[in-house]
């Protein structure tokens, strides 16, 4: 692994270890944002520009906001417990498990690895010839797997107007404020 | 020039880091905050320019606008304790 993803690894490491000693959740929220901002540049520095923004906006931006939010309706600061050995040791077994889980993946950035030669070939020399979109993410996105695509975004557009529905709507907010400003 | 430019920034970052643990005041760590946020739009800017890729200044530009809305939102959270009242009624109270 390059040096500077190591160095961020390490910072990540620390970070977490920041947050989970932490006593003032206010300031551990902040934290997490950091890690998410960490988070996000490894995934950059990986090649995963989507991935990364989707970090840095969710886990950075919308995700400290609303744990400031949850943080407004209770205390600013944990309770004093003890620290307890079980939960240490469940997380610690849980870590080593999925380190191990890792020991079978290629190597990062491994040019052998089997994704780069199961369908990815084929895609790279057909794609253009077969339906003429010379990108070929593209392509696979919104050609091959069109109706995955679609399903997706009725997923979201689903999600979208339940929050509208459960917020109450624009125009019924409106109308309230005008109400509450006339009395 | 590469290796002088990552070091630099995951020097600040390990800075930023400490300031953001230890901060004595909530200002201090939202500082901090504010600034790894800039470190990585800077991490991401020197990273796509030095790999021959300056298309990436184009997502550091978003990751700021992230970093400024948050900390917006982060030091509405820390003058008024609440995100959703109206400023209006914020002053009378």
């Amino acid at each position: 692994m390059p040096p500077v993803e190591l160095l961020l690894m390490l910072l990540l490491l620390a970070t977490a270890i920041v947050v989970a000693r932490l006593k003032d959740l206010f300031a551990a929220a902040m934290l997490t944002g950091i890690a998410s901002l960490l988070a996000a540049g490894l995934f950059v520095l990986m090649d995963a520009v989507d991935v990364a923004f989707t970090e840095a906006a969710v886990g950075a931006g919308v995700g400290t906001v609303l744990f400031l939010g949850a943080l407004s309706l209770t205390s600013r600061r944990e309770k004093q417990e003890r620290t307890r050995i079980l939960p240490i040791l469940i997380v610690v077994a849980t870590g080593a498990a999925l380190i191990y889980g890792t020991w079978d993946m290629p190597a990062y950035g491994d040019p052998d690895a089997v994704i780069h030669h199961h369908l990815a070939p084929d895609l790279i020399a057909e794609t253009e010839n077969k339906i003429h979109i010379p990108n070929i993410v593209t392509a696979i996105l919104a050609s091959f797997r069109g109706y995955d695509t679609l399903g997706e975004v009725v997923v979201i557009f689903t999600a979208g107007v339940g929050v509208a529905l459960l917020l109450g709507g624009l125009g019924l907010r409106r109308s309230d404020a005008g109400t509450e400003e006339e009395s | 020039m590469y290796v002088a430019g990552m070091a630099a920034i995951v020097a600040t970052m390990f800075l930023a880091l400490a300031r953001a643990a230890n901060g004595p005041t909530v200002f201090d760590r939202i500082l901090a905050v504010n600034m790894f946020g800039t470190k990585t739009v800077l991490l991401i800017a020197v990273a796509g320019f030095l790999t021959g890729r300056p298309e990436w200044l184009d997502l550091a530009i978003v990751y700021t606008l992230v970093n400024f809305t948050g900390t917006l939102a982060v030091l509405r959270f820390a003058r008024f304790g609440n995100l959703a009242r109206d400023d209006r009624k914020a002053d009378r109270s």
